[in-house]
């Protein structure tokens, strides 16, 4: 035989025992030839476009789950920044745009649609602003449409005006979603440093920098990895390092063999290969449970950031020795609401949202999917929002926030979202105000090694 | 396209014969065989060439899963590229 009795099972348990998949194949579409003065022209233009790139998709990635044994679980699309593609029209509100690209994702059977975004870590333009004010409006009356906006880089510094509008955002998503316990603000992200080739939602978009159309793939697997160290109780440091690494690197080639033939199919180059170990509410699929297996009674407690600082980075080790081009997060995600794991440690107290926020130092992104109570103000998301940003700006790192006010509940009640977004306890925030902190606007200024020309 | 057939579950009389018999059926042709018991649990491992298969895959996916339900075996089919790109560089 060809492959050793040991590897076959190995393979075939990762798949069929430890919930191995291919997160999302992701195509990103450049909508930047659809520009018109003309709104309806415009979405008319995008409306084809995407009918004619990604008309393939979902029936190619049918064939390949099928062919090759692996599940595929999404087939997305993300696209320019609307507030790119929108900005030259006479509108005023982009909403129209986003109830496009929902309909065609629906037309498709496309699950999500990324870009409903803006980059403002500098400035905001009349089109940015159009967009940012129409998230609530877009998200609530849209299904599958995801929205990201950058207001941070560690080259520009971080814009506080756009922190500040974006804590107001996520307060008049929430509401307008309030029967579903805020549902729009698990589709939106605000971003420092946010990568333009992410396959994974809610803050896929396809860079202004990027090609016609590429295919980006997203490949997940913290069941995976848990399964390895379970074989490995009381080993070193050194050595359960070397085997999460081996384990990455096997994953990272099936995506990148995946990721390859798909783009063959589909006609487009291949982009990147993202290995994020990105947990679903599904017991076996989380990334506390393999901060536990490493030695921690409860995700959460004294040790955790040191476990997934070694996870993040022996991910990335094997991972970028698998593919010709790793991009997008890459590392491990720590959700709340959609991790197993982590909902048990917010329940019994070991994890809170200060620990959350030191995690994120060291994770692939940051403070996601998170519910706090429906009366924290907007001045204070937008603090939790700098606070985060701040640790991506100064460390050069993506990081991200993604926060649900839940309206009418408060700390300790349950927040249910569905599906793979799960349902979380709600965390207190401090209660100290943040006011007259965000009320300043203006920018932080880029630090000191953001200056490497 | 050649593929790894897996077959786990507790050993018993006529496992082999049967799932060779279902390939042939279907003009599937056996290339190599081995079998073996690991961690406790009889596994048959089959690398196939589909490439003259009677029936299309999606088929005779689903034929096997009935015919693994009737053994009360499971079996997994995987594309020969999955194993040599994690296990050959």
């Amino acid at each position: 035989m060809l492959f050793t009795p040991y590897e076959i099972k190995e393979t075939v348990d990762m798949f069929l025992r430890y919930k191995l998949d291919i997160r999302a194949i992701t195509l990103g579409i450049s909508l930047l030839d659809c520009v018109s003065a003309s709104g309806t022209e415009t979405r008319r233009r995008m409306r084809d476009k995407i009918l004619r790139v990604a008309g393939n998709l979902v029936k190619v990635g049918q064939e390949i789950e099928i062919e090759y044994g692996i599940p595929i679980i999404n087939k997305r699309i993300s696209v320019t920044p609307i507030s790119l593609i929108a900005g030259a029209s006479e509108d005023k509100n982009y909403t129209a745009y986003a109830q496009t690209l929902d309909e065609v994702a629906r037309d498709l059977g496309i699950d999500f649609v990324g870009g409903y975004s803006a980059l403002v870590q500098k400035g905001l333009t009349v089109g940015d602003e159009r967009l940012i004010a129409s998230i609530p409006e877009a998200l609530a009356s849209t299904e599958r449409v995801c929205s990201s906006v950058n207001v941070a880089t560690t080259k520009s510094g971080i814009n506080m005006d756009a922190v500040r509008l974006m804590g107001q955002v996520i307060k008049d998503a929430a509401a307008r979603t309030a029967q579903k316990d805020g549902l729009a603000c698990a589709k939106l992200v605000v971003f420092c440093n946010a990568p333009e080739d992410n396959p994974f939602m809610a803050g896929a978009f396809h860079g202004p920098g990027e090609g016609e159309s590429t295919l980006n793939v997203g490949v997940s697997g913290p069941g995976v990895v848990k399964a390895a160290l379970e074989n490995h109780r009381g080993a070193s440091f050194d050595e359960i390092a070397d085997v999460i690494k081996k384990t990455a690197f096997k994953i990272t080639r099936m995506g990148q063999l995946v990721g390859m033939e798909a783009a063959k199919r589909l006609g487009v180059p291949f982009g990147i290969l993202d290995l994020s170990l990105a947990p679903t509410p599904e017991v076996g699929d989380s990334v506390a449970r393999i901060l536990e297996e490493t030695g921690l009674e409860s995700a959460g407690t004294h040790g955790t950031t040191a476990a997934l600082a070694m996870l993040t980075d022996m991910v990335k080790k094997g991972g970028v020795m698998a593919s010709t081009h790793v991009g997008g997060l890459s590392g491990a995600f720590i959700p709340v609401s959609e991790d197993e794991g982590m909902v048990a440690a917010v329940r019994s107290g070991s994890l809170s949202l200060d620990k959350l926020e030191a995690m994120t130092t060291v994770c692939s992104v940051g403070l996601d999917m998170i519910a706090i109570p429906g009366d924290t103000s907007a001045a204070t998301i937008s603090a939790i929002i700098a606070d985060e940003m701040a640790i991506g700006m100064v460390n050069g790192k993506t990081t991200a926030v993604r926060i649900i006010p839940v309206p009418g509940k408060k700390a300790g009640d349950w927040a249910e979202f569905g599906g793979l977004l799960g349902g979380t306890p709600i965390m207190p925030v401090h209660n100290f105000s943040s006011e007259a902190f965000i009320a300043r606007g203006g920018r932080i200024p880029a630090p000191i090694h953001s200056f490497r020309n | 396209m050649n593929a790894i057939v897996t077959v786990v579950g507790s050993d018993k009389v006529g496992i082999i014969a049967r799932v060779s018999a279902f390939f042939a059926e279907r003009n599937i042709n056996i290339e190599d065989i081995s079998q073996t018991v690991l961690s406790g649990n009889f596994v048959m491992m089959m690398m196939v060439d589909l490439s003259q298969s009677s029936k299309p895959l999606p088929l005779v996916k689903e034929e096997l899963d009935a015919l693994g339900e009737q053994m009360g075996v499971s079996i997994s089919v995987m594309h020969e590229k999955v194993f040599s790109a994690m296990h050959r560089i």
